[in-house]
């Protein structure tokens, strides 16, 4: 990032950053650590983008032509884990790192040497998890939800590494998310109040919140599976009066309001760009406040709506059918104050609004069959089915990814000082967009039909959208390598950016230079822009 | 930019460039990939692992980066690099992570829950779950659990491990210890060394005293009452929670030995104080958790 140049003072607390591979290594700076989480997200992105391609192909017809059903499994495994841990994940946290301290006028993260700590776990964490394909008996082969017993008493010797990797990803969310906590809770600029905040600060300040609530259940769950292998303990055998159903309760307690950690950070990012094209305020601030923190709430009361299937009393299918359906009261609101925000605003297209307003669209597809799957009978039919597939890659793909995308896009002009290239913007946009919509829309028809989820085979009923949604998933995936390539093109240089850089936009990252200076708020704002300050 | 005017603010302490982390990284890495080395050559039933060598180095890495670090963060302190708010920072950090060990333990407590409110009865047939009856016809359930379904290979203990006893002192002890510390805490503020650094040796002392009493109740539970880790959900349950409290009392009892040293060197002052005051909120925490386990585990589980 040679483009990250700054005005040199010659004092103690304003320097520069250190020369060569070193920098990073030892970096604590904030907008260096922040580009390290999005460099490694990428590289994840990709990773397991290239095993998703490798199950596309496998599925591309039916019969088994390119890999074996062992290694097909290992393969869902794998881009599930990366996917959710590697590269949602860190890319969230790497926008955390450089936007929070910018938007609230910190001068850095508030404990940076344990920010450097945090992301540097991850590239070990990852390495050990991916060479486990390498090992005898193969990698985690039980999909990214490791089921006991099929993990703990059929899964390969690699299966504790798995383990060991997991905890090391939890270690890393939880000191990045003591960090950013602490950071909004304490470094704020005199007079910011918590209401002033961007929404992006607000719902990285609960996803926070619900990461250090249950990451150490994540790690909890994978402990029991631990002592279950190696040390002769029951948690999950009934043999010993343990329950295979308690690891999925254990883990699903951890897994819903994950799902909630992976979007309501996009949900911050669509409610700072709509708002900046469409030219208006953002419409319903405080109701955006609240539904934010509704829908934390509510993700850790309704876990077990992953589990209707599973054999629940009659009363905790009733339960957790009706809590589910209430989340979607908070996130109409949400939708309602996107689309009221874009409501008469003059709005332009440029390609962070694209983004935007296709997550805004797509997100909602991916809401609604969320409602369908809420449905306690109805999920009888739907579980496990493509129909569950396309649900949540609608929500993650053209949810969680879009957002950082257009994140990515919205701010790199102030990472950069550079404007990236809108014509090829857009055009990823559009690749993107066909590509996402032929790639799972027609998985909802084939998992309605009956197709199981994680089958490396299927009914020549399935072939069709099967080959159709194969063609989508290759035209997405190669188009990310435009991505990267409009990316390095704008670090490499381009049509300066102004400070603002775009018409509409207000908050305190936009009143420093583009590009951002190394340091920023050594000594905090002068908020007389705070009315402004939030999008 | 604008800013305010420096004189009026106190800058906020943002370190150079560090070592630290990615040591403490390639120090975490090893010693993980060392505890699973053992434990894949342990179940495989090799003699010998490579692992002890990769776990003893990524030991040695790691708690000599993390003594460093922590040396590093006293010095700063004493050359008053840190200000009002960067302390804020501390204590914000702390009180986050000891909020995530509230959830490691409630995982661990809500298995044992979800165990006896639920599942036990179900494998027993309640609620007319057939299959069940029909793996293990003539399971009762009970709790504690000492007849499991699967008695070969799930042997049940002989007998429960009672409250009174060694539990019932080892609660004396942690209550007691979690006064003493409280006691040792007034010293500081009292500017009173010799009364903190009394007080938190026998708080020390009563942590040791502490664990020297679990690991003779475990011995107690293995050789006499058959209660072991293989023992079905109860020997489960029992261990795991009583065991995770455990090694949380050693890294705690740890912490404040570390702090007995830096009181007897005379590093705290009454407005000073902080690493006290984490591990004395540390201890705090242990002491609540023990509270619950000597309930659920041992008084409402024997």
């Amino acid at each position: 990032m040679s483009a990250v140049i700054e005005e040199h003072h010659h004092d103690d607390h304003h320097h520069g950053p250190a020369k060569g591979i070193m920098r990073w290594v030892f970096t604590t700076n904030h907008k260096d650590i922040g580009t390290l989480y999005l460099w490694f997200s990428f590289a994840m992105f990709l990773l397991g983008g290239s095993f998703a391609l490798v199950i596309r192909a496998e599925l591309f017809q039916p019969g088994l032509q390119i890999v074996e059903p062992e290694f097909f499994n290992q393969m869902t495994t794998m881009h599930g884990l990366i996917m959710v841990f590697g590269a949602v994940m860190p890319a969230f946290v790497g926008l955390a790192n450089w936007l929070v301290p910018m938007m609230i006028g910190a001068p850095d993260m508030a404990l940076p040497r344990m920010n450097n700590y945090s992301f540097w776990i991850l590239p070990f964490a990852f390495t050990m998890l991916a060479s486990t394909l390498l090992m005898e008996g193969g990698g985690p082969n039980f999909g990214w939800t490791f089921y006991a017993p099929l993990s703990t008493e059929q899964g390969p010797p690699s299966t504790t590494f798995f383990i060991f990797a997991v905890h090391l990803m939890g270690i890393s969310s939880i000191m990045g998310s003591i960090n950013v906590i602490v950071t909004i809770l304490n470094l704020r600029a005199p007079g910011l109040t918590l209401m002033q905040m961007p929404l992006f600060v607000w719902t990285w300040l609960i996803t926070a919140f619900l990461l250090i609530a249950v990451m150490p259940v994540l790690a909890g769950v994978v402990t029991m599976m631990l002592m279950d292998i190696h040390f002769g303990t029951a948690f999950f055998n009934a043999g010993g009066g343990g329950d295979p159903v308690l690891f999925q309760h254990v883990f699903w307690f951890f897994g819903h309001p994950e799902v909630y950690i992976m979007i309501l950070p996009a949900f911050g990012v669509v409610s700072a760009i709509i708002p900046t094209f469409a030219r208006k305020r953002l419409f319903g601030y405080a109701s955006m406040v609240y539904a934010t923190s509704s829908i934390a709430f509510l993700s850790f009361i309704v876990w077990a709506h992953h589990m209707f299937t599973v054999g629940m009393p009659l009363a905790g299918e009733l339960y957790f059918m009706y809590a589910t359906m209430l989340i979607a009261i908070p996130t109409g609101v949400k939708v309602f104050n996107w689309v009221a925000t874009m409501w008469q605003g003059a709005m332009t297209f440029e390609t962070p609004m694209l983004f935007a307003i296709a997550f805004v669209i797509l997100f909602t597809i991916g809401g609604l069959s969320g409602l369908m799957l809420a449905i306690g009978p109805a999920d009888f039919q739907y579980h496990d089915t493509y129909f569950v597939v396309a649900h949540f890659h609608y929500v993650l793909v053209p949810g969680s990814v879009f957002s950082i995308m257009a994140a990515v896009y919205y701010w790199l002009p102030k990472w950069t000082g550079n404007m990236y290239d809108e014509a090829l913007g857009k055009l990823h946009f559009w690749l993107s967009f066909v590509g996402i919509n032929v790639l799972f829309f027609p998985q909802h028809f084939v998992g309605l039909a009956g197709m199981p989820r994680r089958v490396p085979d299927y009914n020549l009923q399935f072939a069709d959208y099967n080959m159709v949604s194969s063609v989508g998933a290759f035209l997405f995936g190669f188009s990310q390598l435009l991505f990267l390539f409009i990316v390095i093109k704008c670090v490499r240089g381009g049509v300066k950016a102004t400070d603002q850089v775009w018409e509409g936009a207000h908050g305190l990252e936009w009143t420093i230079a583009s590009p951002a200076p190394y340091h920023t708020f050594t000594t905090p704002p002068d908020l007389k822009d705070i009315s402004e300050a939030h999008g | 930019m604008s800013t305010m005017s420096d004189e009026a603010y106190e800058p906020y302490y943002v370190p150079e460039q560090s070592k630290l982390p990615i040591f403490a990284s390639i120090g975490i890495f090893l010693t993980v990939y060392g505890m699973g080395n053992i434990l894949i050559d342990m179940s495989a039933g090799e003699e010998r692992s490579i692992g002890i060598w990769v776990l003893m180095i990524g030991g040695l890495v790691l708690g000599f980066t993390l003594f460093t670090w922590f040396s590093t963060v006293i010095k700063e302190n004493h050359a008053k690099m840190y200000s009002a708010q960067m302390n804020r920072s501390f204590v914000w950090g702390m009180s986050w992570f000891i909020l995530s060990e509230v959830f490691f333990f409630a995982a661990f407590f809500g298995a044992l829950f979800y165990v006896r409110v639920f599942s036990i009865d179900w494998i027993a047939g309640e609620g007319g779950r057939g299959p069940s009856d029909m793996l293990w016809p003539g399971f009762e359930a009970s709790w504690p659990l000492l007849n499991t379904p699967d008695m070969e290979r799930f042997p049940g203990a002989h007998t429960s491990m009672g409250w009174l006893g060694l539990p019932l002192v080892n609660t004396v002890l942690l209550v007691a210890s979690s006064f003493t510390v409280n006691i040792a805490h007034h010293g500081i503020k009292e500017g009173n060394r010799q009364k903190l650094v009394l007080w938190l040796a026998i708080t020390v002392a009563l942590g040791i005293a502490f664990l020297i009493c679990q690991v003779l109740e475990y011995q107690h539970a293995y050789d006499e009452l058959g209660l072991t880790l293989n023992a079905g959900i109860y020997g489960t349950t029992f261990y795991m929670l009583t065991g995770f409290h455990g090694a949380h009392v050693t890294l705690g009892t740890f912490m404040l030995a570390i702090m007995l040293g830096r009181a007897i060197k005379g590093h705290f002052r009454d407005d000073d104080c902080f690493g006290f005051e984490a591990a004395a909120w540390y201890w705090h925490f242990v002491d609540v958790v023990w509270i619950g386990l000597f309930v659920f585990v041992y008084i409402l589980g024997s």
